[in-house]
């Protein structure tokens, strides 16, 4: 992703030498996203292989590892009479509300703290010292100001979301070269248009650097929000109750659907991100 | 040697007009390592409206860090700019550069290039997409309205980038050597648009370059610089036979003589 940030700052001034192996690596990404890589299923297989080999060799008592068909079994008697499908949806609306609202508010804060250097100079070491802090040291705090419930949870997940999106957001838009700010004066643009026209997109690299980490953690957010405080509906819930109810099959489903949903936001955003690099480059 | 210069308009008139530009005494330093390293000295032009005026030196003799001072981007020097009789303080919409590499923005068709000089103009969209409209045609680029800068050829990028400049019919042109980057044959047929579209538009011109023939064959008046510090060292009149054939003697005794200011010996014949 750094490499895009190269590539933006070189192509001002188009030296062949410059624009030559950011567009190629570029071409290189675009062909990979096309076609897909088969070999990262093949850990998969392995540790499905052994998950298999431990449960019916019984090197691993059932009480802590269950067969993975008894997972899907699980899965199954869930989505048929259970509330499983309700739960995902309850974390998937806490988490995108979330995630919503501080890749918003990193957007906002970071443009200003990009465009204004006083605001820079003022606001700035404040959010360089937040990120600082460990995410989790935020959710006693968060538990007393918007309480256990829906709101502390999501306030807690905007909170994980907003870091990554603030920084990038700013780094992006305080580094468009001087070359584009020159020009833009000369130009007379508005502030707005400058923004529009020219600091947003010479920062949307590293906007997108941002709301990608944004996306990561907010879902870990998401998952420790839901375990950490109050018991609601949702998958933390129920990793919860499997964990006390020693139900190890409902565990077991929980911890694979967050790992699928966090492996799905990813390949989202690596696919989008090979969409804005052929957009870039174009 | 640096008195003020009144530049002959193209139809000889040489009232004893005000200048459009008058640049007086201008004298700029940078602070380098705590060091003040003097950029251009002393520097006093007088451009009368419609000239063409031509400027060579040296590399790193000051001849952009000049244009930024015309454009009112530093405004940290000694001496005065004036415009139409009023000093410079900041960029205005009356001047417009066309920078030595083009510096058209990636992310945006050449239409939205070109239409980004118009947006402080007040003009309404209709108006707007009509004076794009028209000065994409006059760089002969009408067809690439839609097309992004990385599909152009360098040529043609400038070409957008020389449509951009002209697109809010600027009366002051600064051209930062704008062809310098182009094959022989692209920068021969950009020379002749450029004479062209100026002269067209009736615009004031300040072309900065390293190619004499260029220098002489496009500017009323040629201006040469000596460096370190950047100082006038000749402000030559192009003769209009020169101006008009590059085979002339007129062109070629004044192409040598530039070229021995400059310290390039050349023996004629
Ligand atoms: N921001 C700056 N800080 C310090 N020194 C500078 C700065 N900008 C330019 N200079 C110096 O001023 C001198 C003139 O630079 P300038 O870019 O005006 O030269 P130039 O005549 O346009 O050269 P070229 O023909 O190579 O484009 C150079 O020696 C350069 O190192
Ligand atoms: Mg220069």
């Amino acid at each position: 992703m750094s490499i895009d940030a190269t590539a933006r700052s070189d192509s001002p001034a188009d030296s062949p030498a410059a624009s030559l192996a950011p567009s190629r690596r570029a071409t290189a990404r675009r062909y990979g996203a096309l076609r897909p890589d088969w070999r990262p299923l093949a850990s998969f297989g392995a540790l499905l292989a052994l998950w298999f080999a431990a449960h019916h060799l019984g090197w691993i008592a059932a009480k802590y590892l269950p067969s993975p068909l008894a997972v899907v079994e699980r899965l199954m008697s869930e989505i048929r009479t259970g509330t499983i499908l309700d739960d995902l949806q309850e974390t998937l609306r806490r988490n995108l509300s979330g995630l919503a609202i501080g890749a918003a508010a990193g957007l906002a804060l970071g443009a200003l703290l990009g465009i204004s250097t006083l605001v820079g100079r003022i606001v700035g070491p404040t959010v360089l010292a937040q990120r600082q802090t460990a995410l989790f040291a935020w959710v006693p705090l968060l538990a007393m100001w918007f309480g256990g419930g829906d709101t502390g949870k999501i306030a807690f997940i905007a909170v994980a979301a907003f870091q990554p999106v603030v920084i990038g957001t700013w780094r992006g838009i305080s580094l468009v070269p001087a070359t584009y700010r020159e020009l833009s004066d000369v130009l007379l643009l508005s502030r707005w248009n400058y923004i529009r026209l020219v600091a947003v997109p010479s920062a949307l690299p590293m906007i997108f650097t941002g709301l990608h980490g944004a996306l990561i953690y907010a879902w870990l957010a998401t998952v420790g929000s839901e375990l950490f405080l109050n018991i609601s509906p949702g998958l933390g819930g129920r990793l919860n109750q499997g964990s006390q109810l020693f139900e190890i099959d409902l565990l077991f489903l929980a911890i694979l659907l967050f790992g699928l949903i966090g492996l799905g936001y990813n390949t989202l955003a690596e696919r989008a991100e090979a969409l804005l690099v052929r957009w870039n480059s174009r | 040697m640096n008195a003020p210069f009144a530049a002959p308009s193209p139809a000889p008139a040489p009232h004893a007009r005000r200048p459009a530009l008058d640049i007086r005494n201008v004298s700029k330093a940078f602070v380098v390592n705590g060091e003040a390293i003097e950029v251009l000295s002393n520097i006093s032009l007088a451009v009368e409206a419609g000239a063409f005026v031509s400027i060579v030196g040296a590399s790193g003799c000051g001849k952009s860090t000049l244009l930024r001072l015309i454009l009112g981007l530093d405004r940290d020097y000694a001496g005065e700019i004036r415009l139409d009789d009023r000093p410079v303080d900041g960029p205005g919409p009356e001047r417009a550069i066309v920078f030595q590499e083009h510096r058209l923005l990636p992310w945006l068709t050449v239409e939205a290039n070109v239409g980004a000089a118009l947006l402080h103009s007040g003009l309404d969209k209709a108006m707007r997409r009509r004076a794009v409209a028209e000065h994409l045609e006059l760089v002969g680029l009408e067809a690439f309205a839609k097309a992004y800068p990385a599909q152009l050829s360098g040529g043609m990028a400038q070409r957008v980038a020389i449509a951009r400049a002209l697109a809010n019919r600027p009366r002051f042109l600064l051209l930062d050597g704008p062809l310098g980057a182009l094959d022989a044959l692209t920068r021969l047929r950009l020379q002749e648009e450029l004479k062209r579209i100026v002269a067209h538009e009736g615009s004031t011109a300040l072309l900065v370059t390293h190619d004499v023939d260029e220098a002489v064959y496009l500017g009323h008046v040629v201006v040469v610089l000596h460096p370190r510090p950047g100082r006038i060292a000749a402000v030559l009149p192009v003769p209009e036979e020169a101006r008009s054939d590059r085979s002339s003697p007129a062109f070629v005794a004044l192409r040598d003589r530039v070229l021995e200011l400059l310290g390039v010996t050349r023996r004629t014949g």
